[in-house]
């Protein structure tokens, strides 16, 4: 249960003259829900990028999912699933044939597809929906079919990025739940957000602010550390220290 | 009465301030189109660019057939053997004969009713010459504003010519004989086929700048939610459509004249007609596509949408079907009642006429009429259609 | 008290999609009046009704005391909006989106400058910047400026905080609350339950219907049941044992706790040896306050 699937050390990514992260280090385990927070432009998404193979450090060690991050990107992508808010299913395509495309683009063989297809359907009741648009699906099951797509190929991480945004309460919790047990399965679940009160589900949080990771430990030690009823407090405390 | 007049003053004074008031909002969004326009340099460079790289492309002429061409006859000898050779011209399906002329100086009038592409004129006692001396004359008098058109109708013609004479010669007569056709061509004598793509590329490139980029500016804001600020806020419908239309009025007016400045320095084109009636309808045909994207913008979503009906809808059918490269004569009937309905077609032949024929008014009034008529349907319908709320 | 907005039976629909179904509230004047619902519960269509950008199918919607219907003309010059989507020019400077949006609306920078100056000095070290250049909160900020420059009566937010950081969200309220000086009545939606607190009354809207009108503090006296938290490390397997009881009748994740409420309010002992018997043994269990997020849960489970 403790094996590391990311490990970062002493990262470093410049552009020019100016220091998108400095000097970030952290380890999220196997299974574990971690948060990943910070301001607009606190350098959040150039980690990002680097942790699932985009670009590559300045310097400092980065390993994802058992591969390093200068050399194994390729095997760092097969490795981790992505889903974003925005984009993650093509809306003009069915169910169906999304879960077909993101099983081909991840090199599953046809019949490992077509028996995720039928699991997938049939834990999220997805039956009626099958052949349906995506486009025709209500936001909350749009959502939950991102997510199940996200970690069909079953990667060692999958990254989520403000995944419950807008969706309402009682779809949240759902989402929630599925990703709790996602995580009993042992996929790390790595959650970049701006809403605190999504953080507050995670198991861990680090909290960035100018290219730096100024706080990072479970959100109850972080709320009596820094005196606060919630994670936002504890976010406004650090980037506002008056 | 003092009171009177003191009303009547403050109400000017109202109606004077709520036009400035009116006028401030307006060349505010006036200045603030402007502003998208100057800091947007790869379109501008579109703007300004293409048109210059497609004057020079299209210097080359395209090779094309000719189907029912129009010819009319100047036949002055009148006999057996010109009424035969007549005959087989038109029966090669070719040609189609828009008229018989009396003489010499109804040439010009029927190539500017613009019908009639080319003129076979048989001279004095043709048949006679031909028996008697064995050789007669014939001219093909062709319109060279159309120079593919022209060389086609001349070659296609001399063929025929030569093939009679060698059928005359045959059983008829032992005797050689031969008819000597003289080409000349009209308004273009040098056929420099660069003359008739520049007026083609004046009516693309107008349609295209003033329909694509009004329709793109409006979805623009549509996409990106200005559009319902805009329409939250005090600006009447038809300030935002003019604010949109008075920039590409302007910056397409300064194209025109680029266009015939390049044309005029690189190919020597020069404006045969009145200069002041060319730019007058140019202004025109900009009105009308500005309209037409307008009314675009009313039906697209999405800039995506503008772009794909201005290029689709638009470009493609204007370089096919106004007769900019491919003669409308040789089109089947269908596409020629398509291409009716296409502003283009009747700009391009005001612009050739004007350009290249020297022709006044009087020639082109009827297609100006229907530019005209298209633009105040196409203004009366956005306005109609551009919505004060959100659908 | 004038009613500044008031809304009788409003419903539309795009097509088969009920987007509001008969709406009915009344904003009090220089209130902050909360809608809080998730995205396609039909805010932004409400919205866009209220500020005269779409026609309603039915009922009778008043704003500033005119029909939003037949005097829209009127109502566009009072009527401050921001829509979802920040509506700036991305290739204009900070400068010049204000000073367009002032001459569209008939006025200048200079005569309204002291209502926003407060929210523009925030950005206006940065006023020769494209806004597209701008971050999140920066862009917030102006597009504030903008919808106020011409001092409207009624400003109308439509997701001002979605997609802004935590701290200039809360900056922004601190402005909205600042604004109630000028007597200018705002009505804002959101889809966090967390800010419902900032505003003075809060509809809960869901699928095109209000589900409760009143203070915060009211609605969520309005839970009408024992709530507990309950914590414990392997919050997965907690959740599934606790769905398993059939004493318990809802069991939601709440950040790091489980929010459980009982079939019979006083088991809650009970419950502990419940889960002790499960094989949870570091189970923490402990009554607490209902947050407006669980009354809506509790109204939607109604619904």
């Amino acid at each position: 249960m403790n094996e590391k699937v990311i490990y970062v050390k002493n990262l470093v990514k410049k552009f020019g003259s100016f220091v998108a992260n400095d000097n970030l280090s952290f380890e999220v385990s196997a299974g574990e829900i971690f948060g990943f927070l910070g301001a607009n432009g606190a350098g959040k998404t150039t980690a990002i990028r680097i942790l699932s193979g985009l670009s590559k450090p300045t310097s400092g060690e980065v390993n994802v999912a058992g591969y390093d991050a200068y050399r194994q990107t390729e095997q760092i992508k097969k490795n981790i699933g992505y889903m974003c808010q925005k984009f993650s299913l093509y809306e003009d395509l069915t169910v169906r044939e999304n879960i077909i495309l993101y099983g081909g683009i991840y090199g599953m063989s046809k019949s490992l597809i077509r028996e995720r297809l039928a699991d997938l359907l049939a834990k999220l009741h997805f039956q009626e929906y099958e052949n349906r648009m995506i486009s025709d699906l209500p936001l909350g099951l749009r959502q939950k079919l991102a997510f199940s797509v996200a970690v069909l190929h079953d990667p060692k991480i999958v990254f989520l990025d403000e995944p419950t945004g807008g969706v309402d309460p009682i779809t949240r919790r759902q989402f929630w739940e599925t990703i709790y047990e996602t995580a009993s399965r042992g996929i790390t679940v790595f959650v970049t957000t701006h809403y605190m009160d999504e953080a507050e589900y995670c198991d861990r949080i680090s909290i960035m602010n100018e290219g730096k990771i100024v706080a990072l430990d479970t959100p109850e030690k972080l709320k009596k550390q820094y005196n606060a009823a919630s994670v936002e407090e504890v976010f406004i405390k650090i980037a506002r220290p008056n | 009465m003092g009171g009177f007049k003191n009303s009547k003053g403050s109400a000017l004074d109202i109606i004077n301030l709520l036009l400035a008031h009116y006028m401030k909002r307006f060349l505010g969004f006036v200045k603030k189109e402007f502003m998208h326009i100057f800091r947007d340099y790869r379109t501008l460079f579109i703007l300004f660019g293409i048109p210059a790289a497609q004057i020079l492309i299209f210097g080359y002429a395209v090779s094309t057939d000719i189907k029912n061409a129009g010819v009319a006859i100047l036949d002055l000898s009148h006999d057996e053997i010109t009424l035969k050779l007549t005959d087989k011209i038109f029966s090669s399906g070719f040609f189609k004969k828009t008229e018989n002329l009396l003489n010499y100086n109804d040439i010009d009038k029927v190539f500017k009713k613009g019908k009639t592409k080319a003129v076979i004129v048989y001279e004095d006692d043709f048949g006679k010459k031909l028996i008697r001396e064995g050789k007669a004359s014939l001219s093909i008098i062709s319109d060279g504003s159309e120079p593919n058109t022209a060389t086609l109708i001349t070659n296609y013609t001399t063929s025929i010519v030569n093939d009679f004479t060698m059928e005359l010669a045959g059983p008829a007569l032992k005797n050689s004989i031969r008819i000597s056709p003289e080409v000349k061509m009209l308004y273009n004598p040098a056929l420099k086929s660069h003359f008739m793509f520049v007026p083609g590329v004046i009516t693309l490139i107008l349609i295209l700048i003033c329909a694509l980029m009004t329709s793109v500016t409006i979805t623009r804001e549509k996409e990106f939610g200005t559009m319902e600020v805009l329409l939250v806020s005090p600006l009447r419908p038809i300030q935002i459509i003019l604010g949109k239309v008075m920039p590409y009025f302007f910056l397409s007016f300064i194209n025109v004249l680029l266009i015939l400045l390049l044309s005029w320095l690189v190919f020597g084109l020069p404006v045969k007609g009145s200069i002041i009636l060319l730019l007058a309808e140019c202004m025109l045909y900009i009105m009308m596509s500005l309209t037409l994207g307008i009314l675009i913008s009313t039906i697209s979503k999405t800039m995506q949408q503008a772009i794909f009906i201005s290029l689709i809808g638009l470009m493609l059918p204007t370089i096919l079907l106004s007769g900019f490269i491919f003669p409308i004569e040789n089109m089947p009937k269908i596409y020629d009642y398509v291409s009716s309905v296409m502003p283009p077609r009747y700009f391009i032949v005001i612009i050739k006429n004007i350009m290249i024929k020297g022709t006044g008014l009087t020639y082109i009034w009827k297609e100006t009429l229907i530019l005209i008529i298209m633009t105040l349907v196409f203004m009366g319908l956005s306005v109609r259609k551009f919505k004060i709320r959100l659908e | 008290m004038i009613n500044v907005v008031e809304s009788s039976d409003i419903a539309k629909s795009f097509g088969p999609i009920m987007a509001l179904d008969d709406i009915s509230f009344s904003v009090n004047e220089s209130e902050i009046f909360g809608f809080i619902g998730p995205d396609g519960a039909g805010k932004t269509t409400l919205f866009r009704i209220i500020t005269t950008l779409l026609l309603p199918d039915k009922g009778n919607m008043k704003v500033l005391g005119m029909n939003a219907t037949t005097h829209y003309k009127e109502l566009r010059k009072n009527i401050g909006y921001m829509p979802g989507r920040f509506s700036l020019y991305q290739d204009l400077s900070v400068e010049e989106n204000l000073n367009f949006y002032a001459t569209v609306f008939g006025t200048t920078v200079e005569e309204n400058y002291n209502l926003i100056s407060d929210i523009y000095s925030h950005i206006e070290p940065f006023k020769k910047r494209l806004a597209g250049k701008l971050s999140g909160g920066m862009k917030q900020k102006l597009a504030l400026s903008c919808a106020l420059i011409h001092k409207p009566r009624l400003l109308i937010l439509d997701e001002p905080t979605t997609g802004v950081d935590a701290v200039s969200r809360s900056e922004f309220w601190d402005m909205l609350n600042k604004l109630r000086q000028y007597n200018i009545t705002i009505i804002v939606s959101t889809p966090y339950m967390d800010e419902a607190i900032r505003c003075d009354r809060v509809a809960l809207i869901q699928n095109g219907k209000i589900l409760s009108i009143d203070t915060p503090q009211k609605i969520r006296a309005g839970f009408s049941r024992k709530l507990f938290t309950v914590k414990a490390i392997e919050k997965y397997r907690l959740i599934k044992t606790l769905k398993k009881n059939p004493e318990v009748m809802t069991a939601y994740p709440f950040g790091d706790s489980i929010h459980v409420t009982l079939i019979n309010d006083s088991s809650d002992n009970s419950l502990f040896e419940y889960l002790v018997k499960e094989g949870i043994s570091d189970a923490v269990i402990q009554e607490a306050e209902a947050g407006i997020e669980d009354r809506f849960l509790e109204l939607m489970e109604k619904a």
